[in-house]
């Protein structure tokens, strides 16, 4: 190409105001120090696979539903700043920062948990909420869990929460009979048969509970004997916590658990009194981790705030087929739509059946059951009729949105993606701290070494490569900075390595151009014209090699599973700046640098004078002697 | 460093030449050797591949400095024996880089692995915070190698695909692609016969590898095919040509390939010696081993197999012939072409410049055929003319006021005719 007359001022220019630029975004974003990875700094990662064994076929969209389940699981254990992240197409990735907390391993790796319960009690849950807080713990403080008040008693004051002081609930669904369960959105119409049978008052005249269905269809339903393996270490903030009390009454003065119909209207003492004793997290802080464990009762919240006292799951969510939202024909509002299989229609029959249109005993409101979603309820319908075909219909004061995110999280909560746990590591902070000094080491020598070969061999052109690594450099850190606070990236121990292999790869280009300069003024050119002429074709090669470097850097960032693609993602991104430094920086910078008769006419620490090329005498310069030449 | 920049000058020039084209067959038979040998590695102990293909658990116990010896290497394999895990049961423990020391076990479950870790602790007197342990289930690995092949395979995909858009020349893709092939194979044989760990890093550093080993020969079949370009006028064989592209890049080859190995020494450096193990030098071993492979490959292996692939076209077959014949003609006179000094020969202010232009001629008498300087000479040729000057072919004309003969011109603009 050889420009007429090349502007290396130009491009020296445009291209400082494009890194200062990028620092400027830098400095908006406030942080000048790159994400560390867990391996510089200490951490847990767990990576979950989803299995293939059962046979579904593992898409982008349930993997990503998924992560966001694991995502709001983990991070509702309060654990600091976790990152759930994607990796490949069936890889989860836990990373929490910090130490020690493999404990957290089994509950990511549950598949979201959605159960249908039954409501024994509910009540507002939030401080904020209860004017009679005080009151509420009162009839049962001096009563410990061993003599306590009746149930009846201990409940009274809460059953006359939700009627005394239902202004603060904000309950929109007045209309909604004295049953007015708390829960303000899904409610007021209550579950419909789908065909619309309503042969409810009929059906509700069997509550006697007797005939209970048996929930052991649901899972293991002997919580007696069930051991407290919940390791969580915080019985107060945590009331499902701790199942098996010291005294155990959940058997002795209320109904067993295992029972849930007959265990809403007379779960004992304990429960009410941890009930009591509960509060939900203000609006905006993340939800309490709670132990939903499906064959316990569950004392927990919805998003509104309110509370619930919930028996043993009586469905799984994987039990339900689909869920779907729309508005049914002739009608104005939006529902959602369930549909149970064959063995849930059963459990879901019996279950209608006791409590359509029956209220509690405890409480004096209307049965409801409950459904929740990862230990917090997400609807709490009261039923209409009995439903035996398993087909049913929520509704309510649904808009578009609403119902679509119930039936979403109906739907995907049921995700039958189940994870396998392959890889857990855990990185002590100790020896993380060695490894990022002994990559940041390893950097400094590496770059060092680059630096005096190239400063013994090019001399006065090596000043070049100096300042061309450095700003290279300078515009790694800062794209690091900008990748780490514009996409999570973080900097790991191969990602280091991966930038400091990228040196090389850097400096390669350099010297390929150099090479090039010296062969054509070892054809005859002079220094300037070498300068233009040899660019064009180390281009070439330069182009050609940093574009297998970056095919194998994609390739390895897409193919690679762990923590190398760190390595393959840093390499990627010094490639890159390789070619920006070099065709904005280094050869406007030789252009201009060719102005200077320091290097024009080869100097002898130039780089580029007759001794350092080989040539008795260079090209092009005009030696200071007699005319008329020596022949 | 001037003796250096001479050579480089020599070989740039031609004058001092090394025939790697030619003596391929001493390269092949050398590399030969060296896969045959990495293959015989490959088969008979296999490659030794870390937990992370096996599954397993992975202590590492940073301890204090100097507290890394062979008596606590002892306890820890006591106290971890000792748990009553069956998997645990007879541990691999080693130290490792200055003050590490790894442990390695069969795959535990998450609560076998927190006792062990437990029992680690004590034995070793750390705390917590100096433990990195790392789980891995037996699935895993196969799941890792799986996406590796995939991303080899994609990958040398690419990579034929690219070389061949660039240099439009299927012999040229081939022999880059024996080269890489040559490099992944001594890097893979060199790792079965020293048993050095393969992880996931490890296969990494070789799929990096292969980046770095096409550089090189991205960089020498530039060359390659710039001095092949102009064979005719150049009076080379195609291996000539080739010959010296290699011997013109030697130094920039040598150069680039020394400066990208400085930092990944640096890595490996610090990986063994600091760190002991790790991702770092896994990597770092594995890029250091198929980067100087590398090197050699593109050399000695890639540019001879393209000189032989290409020395079979009818059209090179013809200009080598050529190139020959007028090789034998030089060396049976090599001054032949040099012209006769005469009046209106043009003067060069430095008559250095002159002479060495035949030196080009006679620097290469090896080249030659050797049977045919029998071939008789040319008795009087006529002067050969260097590039610049006009072929002796055009009209001459006496001319009056010259006093000589002038050629004949031609004017330039065809609207004045």
């Amino acid at each position: 190409m050889a420009r007429r007359s090349p502007r290396p001022g130009r491009r020296l220019i445009a291209f400082a105001v494009v890194v200062a630029a990028l620092y400027g975004g830098v400095a908006l974003g406030g942080q000048w120090t790159p994400k560390l990875g867990l391996d510089l700094q200490g951490g847990t990662r767990i990576t979950l696979e989803a299995s293939t064994a059962t046979g579904e076929d593992i898409t982008p969209e349930k993997l990503d539903e998924a992560r966001g389940i694991i995502d709001q699981r983990v991070n509702g254990q309060g654990v600091a700043e976790a990152e759930v992240a994607l990796q490949g197409n069936r890889n989860i990735v836990v990373e929490i920062p910090g130490q020690n907390n493999t404990d957290l391993v089994d509950s990511v790796k549950q598949t979201a948990q959605l159960r249908f319960r039954l409501v024994s009690v509910s009540a507002p849950g939030r401080a904020s909420q209860q004017p009679s807080a005080p009151a509420a713990p009162s009839p049962s403080a001096g009563a410990d869990a061993s003599d306590g008040a009746s149930p009846s008693g201990s409940a009274g004051p809460k059953a006359s929460d939700p009627s005394g002081s239902s202004s603060p609930a904000a309950d929109p669904s007045a209309d909604a009979s004295p049953s007015a369960t708390p829960k303000g959105r899904a409610v007021s119409r209550g579950l419909l048969a789908a065909d619309g049978k309503t042969t409810g008052p009929k059906a509700t005249a069997t509550p006697s509970a007797k005939a209970s269905p048996k929930p052991s269809a649901t899972g293991s339903a002997d919580p007696s004997t069930d051991p407290s393996t919940d390791p969580s270490t915080d019985p107060g903030a945590d009331p499902n916590a701790d199942p098996a009390a010291p005294v155990d009454p959940t058997t002795s003065k209320g109904a067993p658990v295992g029972k849930p119909l007959q265990w809403i209207d007379n779960p004992g003492n304990t429960w009410l009194q941890r009930f009591a004793d509960y509060t939900c997290p203000e609006p905006g802080a993340s939800p309490k981790p709670v132990a939903d464990k499906s064959d316990r009762p569950l004392i927990t919240c919805d998003e509104e705030g309110n509370k619930f006292l919930l028996s043993a799951a009586m469905i799984q969510g994987t039990q339900l087929t689909g869920a779907d939202a729309g508005i049914p024909a002739q009608q104005v509002s939006w529902i959602v739509d369930l549909s149970f299989n064959s063995e849930a229609r059963q459990v879901f029959a019996d279950v209608t059946r006791n409590i359509a249109n029956a209220t509690s005993p405890l409480t004096g409101q209307q049965k409801t059951f409950a459904i929740v979603l990862d230990g917090q309820v997400i609807s709490a319908p009261t039923v209409e009729g009995v439903i035996p075909n398993g087909r049913a219909q929520i509704s309510g004061s649904f808009d578009q949105e609403s119902a679509t995110a119930l039936a979403n999280s109906l739907k995907y909560g049921a995700l039958p993606l189940t994870f396998t746990v392959p890889v857990v590591s855990e990185e002590g902070p100790t020896l993380a701290a060695d490894q990022l000094s002994a990559g940041l080491w390893a950097g400094g020598v590496g770059l060092l070494l680059v630096v005096a070969y190239c400063m013994v061999y090019y001399r006065g052109l090596g000043l070049v490569v100096v300042a061309s690594l450095a700003i290279a450099g300078a515009l790694t850190y800062a794209i690091v900075l900008a990748m780490s606070q514009a996409v999570n990236f973080t900097l790991t121990l191969p990602g280091i390595a991966g930038l400091i292999v990228g040196v090389g790869i850097t400096a390669d280009s350099f010297i390929v151009y150099f090479e090039r300069i010296r062969d054509e003024m070892r054809d005859g050119k002079s220094m300037r014209v070498a300068v233009e002429t040899a660019w064009p074709r180390a281009r070439a090669t330069c182009l050609a090699a940093d574009t297998v470097s970056l095919l194998a850097a994609v390739v390895l960032y897409i193919f690679a599973i762990g923590v190398v693609k760190g390595f393959a993602f840093a390499l990627g991104i010094s490639t890159v700046i390789d070619l920006g430094v070099f065709f904005l920086f280094t050869k406007p910078m030789v252009s201009w640098l060719a102005k200077f008769s320091f290097f024009n006419t080869g100097h002898a620490q130039s780089g580029l004078s007759a001794e350092s090329l080989g040539l008795d005498r260079l090209p092009g310069v005009r030696r200071p002697t007699t005319t008329g030449g020596n022949a | 460093m001037s003796r250096m920049s001479r050579l480089g000058q020599r070989l740039y020039d031609g004058s001092v030449s090394i025939d790697f084209a030619g003596r391929r067959r001493t390269w092949y038979l050398m590399s030969a050797a060296i896969v045959a040998l990495a293959l015989f590695g490959l088969l008979r102990s296999g490659l030794n591949l870390g937990i992370e293909f096996e599954g397993g658990v992975e202590y590492r116990v940073s301890m204090a400095a100097g507290q890394a010896d062979q008596s606590a290497v002892e306890d820890i394999r006591d106290a971890v024996a000792g748990s009553g895990v069956d998997a645990a049961s007879s541990p691999t423990v080693n130290t490792s880089g200055e003050n590490l020391i790894r442990v390695q076990t069969e795959p535990l479950n998450n609560t076998q692995a927190s006792a062990i870790s437990g029992l680690i602790q004590d034995a070793a007197g750390v705390d917590a915070g100096s433990i990195s342990r790392e789980a891995i289930g037996a699935t895993w690995g196969a799941q890792v190698a799986n996406r590796a092949l995939i991303g080899l395979g994609v990958f040398l995909v690419l990579v034929v695909l690219f070389i061949w858009a660039y240099f439009r020349e299927w012999k040229m893709s081939v022999a880059a692609l024996v080269a890489l092939a040559h490099d992944v194979l001594i890097t893979i044989g060199i790792y079965a016969l020293s048993g050095f760990e393969v992880t996931p890093a490890t296969v990494t550093g070789v799929l990096t590898i292969l980046g770095f080993s096409l550089y090189d020969t991205v960089v020498v079949f530039d060359k390659v095919r710039e001095n092949t370009k102009n064979l005719a006028r150049s009076r080379r064989t195609y291996r000539e040509a080739a010959n010296l592209a290699i011997n013109q890049t030697l130094v920039r080859s040598i150069n680039t390939s020394v400066v990208a190995l400085l930092p990944v020494g640096a890595l490996l450096y610090v990986g063994v010696v600091t760190l002991g193990s790790g991702a770092l030098k896994d990597l770092a071993l594995a890029l250091f081993v198929g980067m100087a492979a590398g090197l050699y490959s593109s050399v000695f292996i890639a540019t001879p197999l393209l000189v032989q692939l290409k020395e079979r076209e009818p059209g090179v077959k013809a200009g080598d012939a050529r190139a020959l014949r007028n090789h034998t003609r030089t060396q049976v006179d090599r001054f032949a072409s040099v012209p006769n000094y005469r009046d209106d020969m043009p003067i060069y202010e430095e008559p250095s410049d002159s002479v060495r232009v035949p030196a080009d001629a006679h620097a290469e008498p090896d080249a030659v055929d050797p049977g045919s300087p029998t071939t008789p000479a040319p008795a009087a040729r006529t002067p050969r003319y260097t590039a610049g000057e006009r072929p002796a072919s055009r009209a001459v004309t006496p001319s009056a006021s010259a006093k000589r003969d002038q050629p004949e011109r031609k004017p330039r603009s065809r609207r004045s005719k």
